[in-house]
Parts: C-alpha cells; structure tokens; sequence
C-alpha cells in the first residue's frame, strides 16, 4: 500500500468464483486502489475445489487464478494496489506458487507473495465432534468427507500486509475478514476494539458481494432501473480512520449506488442484524446510519461490535452422488397439457421401468418451476419446458433418468424438442464449531 | 425512479423492495419500503405470522421478523425454508434467490 492519505480505497474485484474480470481491470486502472479484494468462495465451492485437489494435487484453487492474475498482476503493481484473495481455495499454496509463477512469466520482479494456510482442518477435527445446527456428529455423515476448511479472520491476514505483500493468497478467509485486515493495517486499529472491528466488517460486508452493491441483483425494470447494467461497475470503498465509510463506484461505469442498493446488500444473508458472526467479531449493523453525499456516493456509519465469537465456524464437506436434469419443451395451443402429460409419463416409467420413485421432482418451467411449493403455479402458459431432477447415490440411476427423459422424443406427447441433459457430481455441507486453539494459521512468502 | 402502481398500491412489490440470501436451509428475505410513508402498512401487511401462513409447504420451521425502523425496514429470517437447502434441494433455485418475489408478490392489507 503505498497512499498516505487519511482515507484507505479499497475495491472489490470479484465478488463470487464466477464474477466478472474486465470491469475489475477497469478498476485496477483508474481506481487508485490501496487494496483489491476478490472475494471468490461459497460454502460448497471450497468443497468442489478439494476434490478438485485430489484429481490433482497441483489444483484446487479458483479455476480462473491465471486469467484473473494474468489481467491484474501488472496494472496492480504499477497503481500500487495490493491483491487480498481467498481464490486458493482448497490449496492456497498451489495458488500462491502459481501466482508467483505467473508474476515472472509476466517479468514483475521483486513481488512479494504471501500464501495464508492453515485453515484446512481435516486433519485435526475428531469425527466425534457434533454439527452446528442439527442432531450428530461428523461419523454419521455416512460419505467419504472430501475437506474440513476453518473461517479464518483477519488476524491471519495481518502479519503478510505487516510484511510488505504485493499479493495474498489464502483459502478459506472468511469475506469480510479480507477487508478488515487492510483497514486495520491502514489505519492501525486494536484488534480489541471491538467497535472498530464492527465498523470495519460492516464495509467488509456490504463489499464482498462485488456489484451486488452496485446495482448487480437489484434491477426490476420499472420499479428499480439501473443505468447501464451491461457495463456495471464494481463498487470502491473509501474508508475514513473512525470506520465510516463512502460506498461509491468508477466514474463512467454503468449501475448505481443508492440508499436502496446499500440497503439490500445490508442485511443480505444476516440473520439477527445486531449479531452478525464472524472470526473478528460480533458484529451489530442495526443502527447503521447511511447518507447520499452525491450520485453514486452513500456514507455509512454506526456499526457496532461486540466480543468476537468463541469459537471457529468449520464447514465440512463430503461426497453426495449426483445431481441430474433432462427437460423437453412443448410449445403453442394446448402446450401445457402436453408438458402436464409428459410429467405423467416420465413419473410412472421412472418407477415402474427403473424403480425410481424418490428424490426425483418433475415440473413445467413456465408454468410451476421455481414457486411449486409456495403453492404459487401458472395455469397455462403457450411455451413451457419438462424439467426432471433426481438426486442419486448412483450414477446408473442419473443416466437411466437422463435416457427415459430422451425418449420422450419419439415415445411422449406431440410436438416435444430441445431435450438437454445434464449429470453434475454434488458436494454437499455441514457446519460444526471449533476451538480455535485447534486453528493455527501460518504465512509463506514467495518473493520473484 | 417511477413506481408501478403508486397511485393505488396493491402488490407488496408496489411499496417495497426485497432480497433473499441463504445460508443452508435457511432463507433470509430483506424488505424496504421505498417511501417512509408506506413503513406502517408494509410492517402491518408482512407479519411473520403471514409468511408461515402464505407458504405452509415452503416454509417448514419458525419464522423470525427482525424490524429496522429507522431505515424503514424488515429482515425475515425463515427455518427449513430452502427444500433441504443447496445441497438437497431439487427446485432449479436451489438457493431460494427467487423467494424475494414470493413476498414482494403478496397483496397489501388496506391502507
């Protein structure tokens, strides 16, 4: 970080595994970030990465490291902006040495590189130890257990902004985690100040979901438009020394920054607004106070913070067969019923012919898809899609679905086409809690 | 910013705006009301009682309203929720990401 400025910008420039990088490059440039954080995990992504792992120990970490680190390394160094990622997944040390790899190849010399590691607990869990939320333990999950990763805070982050990194790569840092450790480090807060570690999560909060703050998942057209949502840019943060906040976004970029889009992103995925948890803290958002400056500039204050939890949040996850989807469309006058009749066909072939009677659901897209049991269906709708879902133990089962679904070709209601199948290996989750004496994170750093 | 229906408000979707999040089976919808005039009338309509009894087959466990008045705002917190969650659930939105629309859908209580 090389501002001196009473005020730390920090952008976001991935908000989930799949996000957008050419707005981030645009931010990279004309940002004058301090720090970028992609934010590039989910609960059942870190899993997907740990068997991607034991395909091949040399992976595991964000399958979009290289484009990412390839577009972002060079503009990064020259603005000075340091990197925070938790893109390394279920490998952060292939992730860094990756990374490294990629810095030469593209001639950037003396960048620092620092690998957080540590929070693959795998090894030191019990299967004795007892879920979260539910009834049991870790032996009755019945499945191969694919990884065990910690949320881990920002305490980890520390020691590698301490020494100087140009690039952090960890795995499962917990999102806000990754911009309260760059504002600590600006703004040399005490970690025992638990009002300005609430401040501090709160931004890291309201940033981790990229453009869902900046007018991303918000669009409905006559009641919230968006301006240029096609071009949307990721939002900046501009944090004051007290924790406060302005929430804004590149000049030029499509989207909006509001009172409303703040809003959202607010409370989005917290349950008790005064108690949002995570490794740094308890965090309390319900008396934050937000304020329109300008267009695209909203102030954020009043974040509140309590002691940090006692434990460490451990997301398991294992094995869980597969997921298969087949659909045919049906189309113009009488479409529905024909759709209607095909559900009837494919549900009884599916138990009487293969004896597949459970954890199957067939609906019409158009008609009952997404709110069937909201209880919310369409009568009749002119276009409408067979969707089949099974989820299975065995992979013959996915394909005999897939197969019966197919013939519906040649065997089922007038005028069906467009059949598509898919069989997708699943990963399922469970969460239990940890001491954190069991947590040790460590720092790596690799210089080019 | 226009608003359909300003003038005679009939959908939740005419007063508020909404955003669904997950976490496991677990379903949390925000809700906002554009115009702090409309709070009253949106708290009055989204009882958590309302939920559980608009959508029995979906939402299986308890229903926690959270209540942000100074931003004229409400956070429902919604158990068994989700069909099992990511991990289970056969709806194509295993996330619920849609579920928003289930409450910005339901019709107002009168003002």
């Amino acid at each position: 970080m090389n501002k001196n400025s009473d005020v730390l910008r920090i952008g976001t420039g991935a908000g989930f595994a799949a996000d957008r990088l050419d707005p981030a490059v645009d931010l990279a440039q004309r940002g004058t970030l301090d720090v970028m954080v992609l934010e590039c995990l989910g609960e059942r992504t870190v899993a997907f990465a740990h068997r991607d792992r034991m395909a091949d120990p040399r992976r595991g970490y964000n399958t979009h490291l290289d484009r990412r680190m390839r577009a972002l390394l060079p503009v990064c160094r020259d603005a000075g902006t340091t990197i925070i990622t938790n893109m390394g997944a279920a490998n952060p040390r292939a992730a860094a040495e990756r990374t490294r790899d990629i810095a030469r190849e593209l001639g950037l010399a003396g960048l620092k590189v620092a690998c957080i590691e540590g929070d693959d607990v795998s090894a030191s869990v019990p299967r004795s130890q007892t879920f979260m939320d539910e009834p049991g333990t870790l032996a009755d999950i019945g499945r191969p257990i694919v990884g065990m990763n910690a949320y881990i805070g920002a305490d980890a982050i520390l020691p590698a902004l301490a020494a100087g990194a140009d690039v952090i790569v960890g795995g499962r840092l917990a999102d806000p985690s990754m911009y309260l450790a760059a504002i600590i480090h600006r703004h040399g807060w005490d970690t025992a100040d638990m009002i300005r570690m609430g401040a501090g999560t709160l931004v890291g909060h309201l940033m981790e979901c990229g453009m869902q703050i900046t007018g991303g998942y918000f669009a409905d057209p006559g009641v919230k438009d968006v301006p240029r949502l096609a071009q949307c840019g990721y939002p900046i943060a501009e944090v004051a020394a007290d924790g406060s906040a302005v929430i804004t976004k590149l000049p030029a970029t499509g989207g909006c920054v509001t009172e409303q889009t703040v809003k959202e992103q607010l409370l989005y995925e917290v349950h008790d607004p005064a108690a949002y948890l995570t490794p740094d803290v308890t965090a309390d958002f319900s008396h934050v106070s937000l304020e329109t400056l300008a267009p695209d500039r909203i102030r954020v204050f009043g974040a509140n913070g309590r002691t940090r939890p006692e434990k460490l949040k451990v997301t398991v996850g294992f094995d869980d067969g597969f997921l298969a989807e087949a659909g045919v469309s049906y189309a113009g006058p009488s479409a529905s019923a024909r759709g209607r009749l095909a559900g009837e066909i494919v549900a009884a072939r599916l138990k009487s012919a293969h004896g597949i009677a459970t954890n199957t659901r067939i609906n019409l897209i158009g008609a009952n898809s997404l709110f069937a049991s909201a209880g919310k269906a369409r009568g009749e709708s002119d276009d409408v899609r067979l969707h089949v879902a099974l989820r299975t133990a065995k992979r013959d089962e996915a394909e005999l679905m897939l197969w019966e679904v197919e013939s519906l070709l040649c065997c089922g209601p007038a005028g069906g086409g467009g059949f598509r199948g898919s069989i997708t290996p699943a990963v399922a989750t469970k969460s239990v809690l940890i001491d954190r004496a069991l947590v040790k994170p460590r720092m790596k750093m690799f210089v080019t | 910013m226009t608003q359909r229906g300003r003038n005679s408000p009939l959908l939740v979707r005419d007063i508020a705006h909404a955003r669904a999040g997950d976490k496991g089976n677990t379903s949390s919808i925000n809700v906002w009301a554009f115009d702090p005039a409309d709070f009253e009338r949106l708290k009055r309509t989204l009882t958590a009682e309302r939920i559980k009894r608009e959508f029995p087959n979906l939402v299986r466990g308890d229903v926690k309203r959270y209540i942000i008045d100074h931003l004229h705002g409400l956070n429902f917190v919604m158990q068994d929720a989700l069909e099992g969650g990511v991990n289970a659930s056969l709806n194509l939105d295993s996330h619920g990401k849609s579920w928003s629309y289930l409450i910005l859908g339901l019709p107002l209580d009168p003002p």
